[in-house]
């Protein structure tokens, strides 16, 4: 039998007409030649999760920030024994990852005292060290917000002479773009700051579930730690009030008028005008995707889609369905599982660490479970507007045909630009860029078309003995299971059965709808199942209408996942092939109990 | 006023030397919300009638009177002689009545003609331990019509004097004339699928689990093993199917056309159709689960769904005893003594936490 392992990145073919792909990024993200003999020693899996797509050059910045500041809290602050970071790279445009870990007995060794000074300074301290950090979030959020990008002006305004001032505006576009980079960074230092020791914290009760009930199901033990109040919810809950709030006042038939500003113009002056303008700062700073792609519509910015999803709120109000989630419920439900399964343990020991993990894996969720939205969501939503707002000074300049053209520039020549661009102006002739960029810019897409079109393969390189790095675990879902399941897929046994996570529990059956794009979300049918690579938060309004959800990538902890028992939906996670192995309209079946999908056609 | 009927859903803890410890148990069951066959005792006093016959009771005075307890074909000689005068002897004609009555009342509340019962001793002291009774001879299954049913009383009441029986209560000093017996008259179940069901999983003990072993017809294809069952595994807790195993269903136990139980072959079109759907899986889990509670350890349960029953409401409960392989292990505790909570999250990001079966122990172990 040959020996089973993942091509190697150096030997996998790309796709016709991607040549020159990696000048799209920082020298530093393909796999080169430089680091071959490492880069195809170790297991790199596709991040299907938060990159399935190719990354334009600008995008790339989140992914780059992000894995980095995840992995600079297990290297270099809480020294994570068994694990460094996650080593990242990019082939013909998507994303690839690799945890690192710590290999010397010794060392791991050394590492123990340390880590538990320094994390168990966190867990001692960890409601006030949140509260603070909500408020740093807030005030990093303000400082983007304060930032502007605004055209050079043919003159400097007087108050430059008369406050003796003795700079001018091509410092402070430079000076606001470099900063708006920095905030970037610091937001993701501080996503990451507590995130490694809550996954830590969650893996510890749930390893101790596992032990004591080794067929327990996964979702039973996200279901004892879960929140029943999120943050990550609430924009769901403002889209409800605001349904609400429609029918109370008679002004359901506004939301018939065929455009978002058609719709506003109606409810001008209006009290629900007042109660939409309340919620959407800073709730519908909400992407319809994982908040890592430009192109991925924000609610705040594309009103047509949350007003959509309350039209049909409203529908379901007038039909007289209940819309709200029964919280009480939810409590109860979930006080009661934790005090049946401590009940089962053996002895009183097992039930005081039961008691003292589960409290802990509570304490670190709310965390857990928020930063996303204030991060991907909220936070990035100011990103992404800034950054188009500079793209419109770039488009003003000629430099770009549209906005979003500006995220085909990388982030450290966007600096080069905004020199040519300043430059020009303080000479008093044509920058550069309004030739160099527009026909780069041309070059680079039809590159990322051609990287569109690849097959990216869900892993590369030798599969791992062991994985111990937590969120590779936890969030990705990487475990030996899922590594062989892509390495029998070479195998064609072509059963009608995928197996994934049970995420989410339930049974149901329908016909598929594969959606690949957050655009298509609105196809969906009452009584579908949803197939894709991934689900998003905001996709939770649709989540009434289908029967069932399958996913390519995500483990117990995604949050597709998370969102799923959220709403009751039955979901299977981390298929690895739903969405290539199943067509638009196949009958399936999904049981989210035990994780398995099956063609029925 | 003698009272020599009970019914099992009218049972009290204070009837129990009345009707023995097997309809008490029923009773109680019943009392606990568990889905057991519906039925009656007859009670000790139904018993006690027979020493109103005088020359019954001299007859078998003195039959006992001359055995030669060392001798086995005395012994076996005497007691079918006895046996066969108790049998032959007229019931009581009010506890005739109500027997018969009852059965009637029984074959009306399960909506049945001549219900098919089983009649069965319910030993109701010390000095009549279930030990002395050969089971064969104190157990009449399959019983229909009210004559049949006074016919079965009367014979299992004959068999407290079985040959050990008799014998048993010489040695220990126990006298003829004052024991006594209760019977225990119960729906028989027809049942449409029956199986086994533990309130942990066999294969590893664990305790969150209920494992159910299912196959079609009479429950005794799988507990005999003759066939290989169809086995679920149902968490305890969420009630969710953790695991589900079909298997090829060879033969089942079902009635024939002249009420007796046999065996035969499955059609082909249920071989390998699941013997429980998901409904009526988590309804026998959450029954085993009843009992587990009612009795405070784990069990090992027999179960059945009912033909006569409604779609949808039909598991009953036939036997439930402890499970005794797991039970009789101490437990495995999982916390390690002494560790902090910190210590606990480092030895768990030490070991290779969440893997389930480690990549080395699967195919392509050339590697």
């Amino acid at each position: 039998m040959a020996e089973r392992r993942f091509p190697s990145p150096f030997e996998v073919e790309g796709p016709a007409g991607s040549e020159g792909w990696e000048e799209l990024y920082t020298y530093s993200l393909p796999f080169s030649e430089d680091r071959r003999s490492y880069e195809e020693s170790v297991f790199w899996f596709q991040d299907g999760i938060h990159w399935p797509d190719p990354l334009t050059p600008w995008d790339a910045t989140w992914y780059e920030y992000a894995i980095a500041s995840l992995s600079q809290y297990n290297t270099r602050h809480y020294l994570i024994p068994p694990a460094l970071g996650i080593d990242y790279r990019v082939l013909y445009g998507y994303a690839y990852l690799t945890p690192v870990p710590v290999t010397d007995p010794a060392e791991i060794e050394a590492r123990v005292p340390q880590f538990m000074e320094r994390a168990g300074f966190y867990f001692m301290n960890w409601n006030d060290l949140y509260d603070r950090w909500v408020t740093k979030i807030k005030d990093l959020i303000a400082e983007m917000e304060a930032i502007t990008f605004e055209p050079l002006p043919e003159k400097e305004e007087m108050e430059v002479i008369t406050e003796g001032r003795g700079m001018g505006s091509g410092l402070k576009i430079q000076e606001d773009y470099r900063r708006l980079l920095n905030l970037a960074l610091k937001l993701w230092q501080y996503h990451f700051e507590f995130l490694n020791l809550g996954y830590a914290a969650y893996l510890d009760f749930f390893g101790f579930c596992k032990e004591a009930f080794p067929n327990i199901p996964d979702l039973a033990i996200a279901k004892m730690v879960a929140g029943v109040e999120v943050d990550l919810f609430r924009p769901d809950e403002e889209l409800k009030k605001l349904a609400e709030k429609a029918v109370e006042l008679g002004v359901e038939d506004a939301f018939d008028a065929p455009s978002a500003g058609d719709v506003f113009a109606r409810l001008e002056g209006t009290p629900w005008m007042d109660a939409w303008n309340e919620a959407k700062y800073p709730w519908f700073n909400f992407s319809t995707g994982g908040g890592f792609y430009h192109q991925d519509k924000i609610w705040i910015d594309h009103p047509e889609i949350p007003l959509g999803y309350i039209k049909n709120y409203i529908a379901k109000i007038k039909a007289g369905e209940d819309i709200h989630r029964p919280l009480e419920q939810l409590r109860a439900e979930r006080d009661r599982v934790v005090a049946e399964y401590e009940a089962l343990l053996a002895t009183d020991e097992d039930r005081e660490a039961f008691r003292q993990k589960l409290g802990l894996a509570r304490t670190v969720f709310p965390y857990v479970e928020n930063h996303n939205f204030y991060v991907e969501h909220w936070s990035h939503s100011v990103v992404f507007r800034k950054m188009r707002e500079l793209g419109n000074v770039f488009v003003k300049e000629g430099f770009l045909e549209s906005t979003d053209d500006v995220f085909y520039i990388k982030r450290d020549e966007i600096n080069e630009a905004l020199w040519d661009m300043y430059s020009a102006w303080a000479v008093g002739t044509s920058p550069r860029g309004t030739e160099y960029w527009p026909r780069e810019i041309a070059r680079r897409k039809r590159i990322l078309d051609a990287c569109k079109q690849w097959n990216a393969p869900p892993a590369l390189g030798e599969p791992p003995e062991v994985v111990t790095e937590p969120f590779t675990i936890m969030l990705w879902g990487i475990t030996s299971d899922s590594i062989n399941m892509w390495l029998g897929a070479g195998d064609g046994d072509g059963g009608g059965d995928l197996n994934g996570f049970a995420a989410s529990p339930g049974v149901a059956e329908g016909p598929a709808r594969v959606i690949l794009s957050p655009d298509q979300i609105g196809d969906l049918q009452p009584g579908e199942i949803l197939v894709a690579p991934i689900t998003a938060p905001s996709w939770a309004p649709v989540f009434g209408k289908i029967s069932a959800a399958v996913t390519d990538i995500g483990g117990m902890m995604s949050h597709a996942a998370i969102v799923c028992r959220e709403y009751g939906l039955p979901a299977v996670t981390g298929t690895a092939f739903a969405t290539t192995t199943i067509e638009d309209g196949t009958r399936i079946r999904v049981d989210g109990s035990t994780g398995t999908v099956t063609i029925l056609d | 006023m003698r009272e020599f009927v009970l019914w099992f859903d009218q049972y009290r803890e204070s009837d129990k030397p009345r009707v023995g410890g097997k309809c008490a148990s029923l009773g109680e069951l019943i009392a606990a919300e568990l889905p057991v066959p519906p039925g009656f005792a007859v009670t000790v006093e139904a018993y006690d009638t027979l020493r109103d016959d005088t020359e019954l009771r001299s007859n078998v005075r003195k039959a006992l009177a001359e055995v030669d307890l060392d001798d086995p074909d005395s012994l076996e000689h005497t007691s079918r002689y006895v046996r066969d005068l108790i049998e032959a002897s007229p019931m009581n004609p009010e506890v005739e009545r109500a027997v018969k009555a009852s059965y009637r009342e029984l074959c009306v509340a399960c909506g049945v003609e001549d219900v098919p019962v089983a009649v069965r001793s319910s030993a109701t002291a010390e000095d009549l331990p279930d030990a002395s009774f050969a089971g064969q001879q104190d157990t009449f299954l399959w019983v229909r019509g009210e004559d049949a049913v006074a016919r079965a009383v009367q014979r299992c009441w004959s068999s407290l004097f079985t040959a050990r029986a008799i014998s048993y209560r010489h040695e220990t000093g126990h006298d003829h004339e004052i024991i006594s017996m209760a019977v225990a008259v119960q729906k028989m179940v027809h049942p449409k699928a029956a199986g086994v069901a533990f309130t942990l999983n066999p294969t590893d003990g664990d305790r969150s689990q209920i494992a159910i072993d299912s196959s079609w017809g009479f429950g005794e294809a799988v507990v005999s093993g003759e066939v290989t069952p169809d086995n679920f595994l149902v968490d305890k807790v969420l009630f969710e199917i953790t695991r589900r195993t079909i298997s090829p269903k060879a033969i089942e136990y079902v009635l024939d056309g002249s009420d007796s139980v046999e065996k035969a072959p499955v059609p082909d079109d249920r071989r390998l159709a699941p013997s429980l759907t998901d409904h009526e899986i988590v309804a026998v889990a959450k029954m085993a689960k009843r009992a587990e509670r009612h009795y405070g350890r784990p069990q090992d349960i027999e179960w059945a769904l009912d033909r006569d029953l409604p779609e949808g409401d039909n598991v009953v409960l036939l036997q439930s005893r402890p499970e005794t392989v797991w039970s009789r292990k101490a437990p495995r505790p999982v916390a390690r003594p002494g560790q902090g909570l910190l210590d606990g999250i480092v030895s768990t990001l030490l070991s290779p936490v969440h893997t389930r079966d480690r990549l080395a122990t699967t195919e392509g172990s050339d590697m």
